[in-house]
């Protein structure tokens, strides 16, 4: 049985672990404030809270419940609208909404709401900044945003004060959020305790593995349901982003976020939170895992073209033995792996970029935030003396599998960056690259776009480049 | 003040349709559509369907005890399919189940074999094959034959104008729930309460006082809910009646997208003709509407196209022709903006063809015709201007000499980025063109406990009409708002309602209320002339308090109403609202259509990425004729969501249908509105106050519309962006520009203005689908 708690309720239930939460929140609670949007996580109407401990604190982390199982909610503490309202009076949150004039038709409202709540659960710095970025899975068709940014503002300022309290428990205090907000710590280590053990599958079935759900949910929302499901996203053994030695070692289920907040990735990727910012939102950065982006296998996987070019190596588990795999291997065709549909990833490790290496990541998409990439690309270099020694260059969006340009690689080796050179190596690309027009562009478009894109790692990486040579 | 929802809005207590509590035995409904865009029916296979368990019902064409026909201009628009498909998504039967999920399992589970038609796609083409829903219409002005004389320069074109999503967050839906005597309560998401009453009547072939439809608010409309609301609640009536059970259909994301019309594509030549001083001599247009497969709107929407297919600008010899036609799309249907925003394209592509050709800033020319108070516009009416005002305003204000400057310095310390600017004017005139649809009631009730309630046709959608109408009616009665509450909109409380569109609803509703009120305070203050024994002209109302000759007396509003009560009068009122002045003659296409016209200018800030074809929308500065706002709060959100909303049609919402006219932007995920950071970062926004009379309701003009044409400025101010990279960039007079035509113009090679069109689209797209 599922047990979690459901703003200040315990609740348990039979229900099937692949059910949406959101057709659970909305259809068996009742709790109607949570509004159905799009039923992809691209709206953010739906928009929940999930609380869980980690290593001792409380965390709590925005989630599109259109996409999330009821199984990911185990053993979690789950705040709808109406778990925050503090009624007839309005929370400060709201208030700033409110005056504002931040709110139209008002059903996008609940999830604007929600998402600033967990900025105020957070432990981000809290600048208008960061509380806009809480807020970038949300659409809004009304308002033009303007009048929502000017809330989040208010919002931030409400956190001022906070320091290094746990937020949870500075939000009940200042009657930001309910005073229950501050038991809850203690209500879910009895929770675990109690639970102590694992959502299992049904015996004697073979189960899918569900990770955050962000793909599954948006490409099999009816299948999934009625299916065993092994669920992978809350298992510790595979979360974890560590050194060792020269490598870094991801457990698959991290999720995008965590990786964005790794010391180790921060500390190797200065760059790593432009390159994030440009995938997905904070909602589904928060659900989506490192391992379900690659076995999604979609040809403009962002991770996916992120690791190709960092080289990353696979390790697969069938629940016995394990296997590792350059991640360059998975893909044998489109959406076809070289995995076995009893294994799942179990982590992946890279080598850290050295002193003479560097790293970068385009991604051009219609909308820049929020969107699927047309076409994206990573490079990872490395220079001895003024000469490429190695370089690596992925690309998506250009054909049916996440790619290294191969051929691109081998010419640039051994050159030194010139603009002749780069051109050459674009021509060279061209090649190498079997793009189709969709929704998301022409074939002649994403011809050009990864070559203006390879332009820009190089005119980005080496800014002694002169421009107009490129261009 | 606030909008009065906006406690419930924060709070997730505001009820939309899918949150309505459920009645015991509710049934759920899913539509199955056709999978082809035309063709005939063969064979509807349903029996796989019929063994989901939780199956009660499928209803088709057959099943309809009326008419099967729902249209509302032309009675062309079946509900069901019956023999022939005319679009992909087109209903062609509608399951009925216990749940939700058994409802759509079974949808999965009908087959249909189709024997496909040619299919249309594209307007041109229909024209070419005379497939037309009406016959065209032409406005004339002046003597256009004869004009191009006159002209030193001339210049020709085509514009290609795609559609637009709706894309409220709310998707469409309906909850019909049987009552007694042979009676149907139906909610529906609708911003038109009326025409799902016909269009309910017609199907059910009831009179219309069985129906009593209610709408509390939507998530969103955007004219997207004004006519296409109507098949969902008819579905659902047609269940609910025959099966004696309440049947609730609403709808998911991709159902939405697929089976509902979108803002009309418009493709369009122009030729334009200047005098040597730059004044527009001559203009002829042709628009060629893609109305979809029935007529829907298509009519009205084409023809505020011709309406507003001159902009702000007065042009003294004008020819422009509208052709409306059948596609087998979607039926394309109402869209904030009505038609008006492809026309106003088309006159500003021609303006900035000419700007370019003649190496002078489009400004100059824009600047140099606009429409003085005097002036006619093509159908007749005399221009009662504010468009040089406001254009003026914006240049004293907003100092766009200086931001030529830093654009031009910023352009030449700038290799990989460059900026472009453009001003955007606009002109939209407020009523329904439709003359006999400007009018409204309200139906004022107070209480014996001084508590007012008001009933209206009005919709609120998040426009914020009933913020304004309780605000009318705490004007009028002098009473705290606090007292009022605004009712439900309900088709047995107001009936044959105009639909909440044309931005003209706070207007008619607001003046209905003004009267219903002045009514009531007329009765009032003879109660009170009375019973303080002085005459009715030396009582006046102030903060809920008589007042005799201006001098508080012992009597407040309380004391007022309970007087009144016990005395036996009235304290209800119904009133009736028509906007008067206004009249249209269709044969000469001459006439009086608008009540009023709304201007103002904007200045539009962008900056293109040169390298990866990608831009922002800096700022963007407006001065705006609210002629006297009565709410800034709501009126600003509109014109801040209406610039967004503008900016999206110009940049990233692409439409995109495949040859066989299937929807490949089906989802949110292949198709992009704005998000938070993809807005300007600036939005300025001035209020030109005027003090002359006009037909607004307390002369606060009109905002819903007009400010969604400011985005329009975006699509130019882009263009010279690029042209600050590539001055001979080819950049066809196609929207949106999207990323991807950006980079095709700034590394375009020759100038062909040729309008590329997306190839058939394949099977890997990002996500399966």
């Amino acid at each position: 049985m599922l047990k979690f708690i459901l703003n200040n309720e315990d609740v348990g239930t039979s229900l099937p672990p692949g059910m949406p939460l959101l057709d659970f929140i909305r259809y068996h609670q009742q709790l109607t404030g949570t509004k159905t949007g799009c039923n992809e996580g691209d709206c953010g109407a739906c928009t929940i809270l999930a609380g869980e401990l980690q290593r001792g604190k409380l965390v709590y982390r925005s989630f599109t419940s259109c996409l999330m199982p009821l199984g990911n909610a185990h053993g979690k503490h789950i705040v709808t609208i109406e778990g925050i309202n503090m009624l007839p009076a309005l929370n400060p949150i709201q208030q700033s909404m409110v005056d504002n004039a931040a709110t139209q038709c008002g059903f996008c409202t609940p999830g604007f709401v929600m998402s600033l709540a967990g900025f105020c659960l957070s432990t981000q710095p809290p600048t208008t900044e960061n509380a806009i970025t809480a807020i970038d899975g949300n659409i809004c068709r009304c308002t033009g945003y303007k009048s929502i940014e000017r809330a989040a503002a208010g919002v931030a300022t409400l956190l001022a004060q906070r320091n290094q309290e746990e937020p949870a428990q500075f939000a009940a205090e200042q009657q930001i959020l309910p005073a229950y907000f501050a038991g809850i710590k203690e209500r879910l280590k009895r929770l675990i305790l109690f639970l102590n053990g694992e959502l299992a599958p049904p015996s004697g079935t073979t189960p899918r593995f569900m990770g955050g759900g962000t793909d599954l949910y948006v490409q099999q929302p009816e299948e999934i349901q009625e299916q065993p499901l092994q669920f992978l996203f809350n298992q510790d053994i595979l979360k974890g982003i560590t050194r060792e030695d020269n490598r870094c070692v991801i457990g698959a289920a991290c999720t995008v976020s965590d990786l964005l907040a790794s010391p180790v990735m921060q500390a190797y990727f200065p760059a790593l939170g432009n390159y994030i910012s440009l995938i997905s939102s904070t909602p589904i950065r928060n659900m989506a895992t490192i391992a379900g982006n690659f076995v999604n296998a979609s040809p403009i996987g962002d991770l996916t073209i992120f690791f190709l070019a960092l080289e990353a190596t696979l390790e697969l588990s069938d629940g016995t033995a394990t296997r590792t795999l350059p991640l360059r291997q998975l893909y044998k065709d489109y959406k076809k792996l070289d995995k076995r549909p009893e294994e799942y990833i179990t982590r992946c490790w890279f080598e850290l970029p050295g002193a003479s290496t560097s790293f970068h990541f385009e991604k051009v998409s219609k909308r820049t935030n929020l969107d699927i990439a047309s076409v994206n690309t990573a490079i990872c270099i490395t220079m001895q003396e003024n000469l490429i020694s190695t370089v690596r260059i992925s690309a998506g969006g250009v054909g049916p599998i996440p790619t290294l340009l191969t051929d691109t690689a081998a010419f640039l080796e051994g050159k030194a960056p010139s603009g002749a050179v780069i051109k050459v190596a674009c021509a060279i690309a061209q090649a190498e690259i079997t793009p189709i027009s969709d929704a998301r562009g022409t074939a002649v478009y994403k011809r050009l776009l990864l070559e203006q894109l390879i332009k820009a790692h190089f005119i980005t990486l080496f800014p002694s480049l002169k421009v107009e040579l490129l261009l | 003040m606030k909008n009065i929802d906006s406690n419930t809005h924060v709070s997730g207590t505001s009820v939309y349709l899918d949150d309505i509590p459920l009645i015991g035995g509710t049934l759920f409904g899913a539509v199955f559509s056709s999978p082809v865009a035309h063709g005939v029916i063969r064979e509807l296979i349903l029996d796989d369907a019929m063994l989901v368990p939780g199956v009660v019902r499928i209803f088709t064409a057959a099943d309809i005890p009326g008419q099967n026909e729902i249209g509302g201009i032309i009675k062309d628009e079946p509900l069901l399919a019956d023999h022939h498909v005319h679009f992909c998504g087109m209903p062609v039967a509608f399951v009925v189940a216990h749940t939700r999920e058994a409802a759509r399992a079974a949808v999965k589970k009908i087959r249909v074999h189709i024997d496909p038609l040619p299919v249309i796609t594209d307007p041109r083409d229909a024209q070419a094959r005379g497939e037309l829903i009406i016959p065209p219409r032409t406005f004339t002005q002046g003597d256009i034959d004869n004009a191009w004389r006159q002209c030193t320069h001339i210049f020709d074109g085509s514009a290609d104008i795609n559609g637009q999503e709706h894309l409220y967050i709310e998707t469409q839906g309906a909850y019909v729930i049987p009552q007694e005597n042979n009676s149907l309560r139906i909610y529906s998401s609708t911003q038109g309460p009326t025409a799902v009453q016909r269009a309910v009547t017609s199907v059910l072939g009831q009179p219309m006082h069985r129906f009593e439809v209610i709408v509390t608010r939507l998530g969103g409309g955007f004219g997207g809910k004004e006519d296409q609301a109507n098949t969902w609640a008819a579905l659902c009536a047609l269940a609910a009646w025959l099966l004696k059970k309440p049947v609730k259909y609403a709808l998911h994301r991709m159902e939405d997208m697929a089976m509902t019309g979108k803002r009309h594509p418009y493709a369009a030549d122009f030729k334009i003709g200047l005098d040597n001083d730059y004044k527009i001599i001559a203009y002829e247009v042709s628009f060629f509407q893609n109305a979809g497969a029935s007529a829907d709107l298509s009519p009205a929407v084409m023809a505020r196209t011709l309406f507003h297919c001159t902009n702000s600008y007065f042009v003294p010899h004008v020819k422009a022709t509208a052709w409306c036609c059948r596609t087998n799309l979607p039926p394309n249907t109402a869209f904030r903006g009505f038609g008006g925003p492809q026309g106003m394209y088309v006159i500003e592509a021609a303006i900035a063809k000419a700007a370019h050709s003649l190496h002078v800033d489009a400004a100059v020319i824009q600047k140099k015709n606009l429409i003085e108070t005097g002036q006619g516009f093509p159908y007749g009416q005399t221009a009662k201007s504010e468009a040089l005002t406001c254009w003026e305003k914006a240049e004293a204000l907003y100092n766009p000499d200086n931001l030529r400057k830093v654009v031009s310095t910023y352009n030449k310390e700038h290799k990989l980025h460059k900026k472009g600017i453009a001003f955007m004017p606009v002109c939209f005139g407020i009523s329904f063109t439709n003359t006999m649809m400007n009018n409204a009631r309200s139906l004022v009730h107070v209480y014996s406990d001084g508590s007012v309630c008001i009933s209206t046709g009005a919709v609120e959608m998040g426009q914020g009409v009933n913020t304004k109408i309780l605000q009318v009616a705490a004007h009028t009665l002098a009473i705290a708002p606090e007292r009022i509450k605004l009712n439900n909109t309900s088709t047995y409380t107001i009936a044959n309602t105009s639909p909440s569109a044309a931005s003209a609803t706070a207007d008619l509703n607001g003046k209905a209320t003004l009267m219903a009120c002045t009514a009531i305070l007329e009765r009032l203050k003879k109660v009170a002339a009375d019973g303080l024994q002085v005459t009715v002209e030396d009582i006046s109302l102030v903060n809920e308090q008589v007042l005799v000759k201006g001098t508080p007396s012992s009597w407040n509003w309380q004391q007022l109403v309970t007087s009144a009560f016990r005395q036996r009068v009235s304290l209800s009122e119904h009133a009736h609202y028509a906007t008067p002045e206004i009249h249209f003659d269709e044969a000469k296409e001459k006439g009086h259509p608008f009540a009023y016209h709304v201007y103002g200018t904007a200045i539009l800030e962008v900056t293109v990425d040169c390298l990866r074809g990608t831009y922002t929308i800096d700022t963007v500065q407006v001065v705006h004729d609210f002629g006297n706002s009565m709410n800034t709060d709501i009126d600003r959100g509109q014109i801040e969501g209406g610039i967004v909303q503008g900016i999206g049609w110009m940049t990233m919402e692409e439409v995109i249908y495949d040859r066989d006219g299937r929807l490949r932007s089906n989802a949110l995920s292949t198709y992009k509105v704005p998000d938070i950071y993809s807005v300007p970062k600036t939005i300025a926004i001035d209020a030109l106050q005027t003090t002359h009379d006009n037909l607004a309701v307390f002369r606060s003009k009109a905002v819903g519309e007009p400010p969604l044409m400011y985005g329009i400025g975006a699509w130019f101010a882009l263009s010279n962006a690029i042209r600050a990279f590539q001055p001979n960039a080819d950049i066809p007079f196609s929207t949106p520009i999207t990323p991807e035509k950006v980079l095709m113009a700034l590394y375009s090679k020759t100038t062909l203005e040729t309008n590329q069109q997306h190839e058939e689209t394949v099977s890997h797209l990002g996500i399966d689908l």
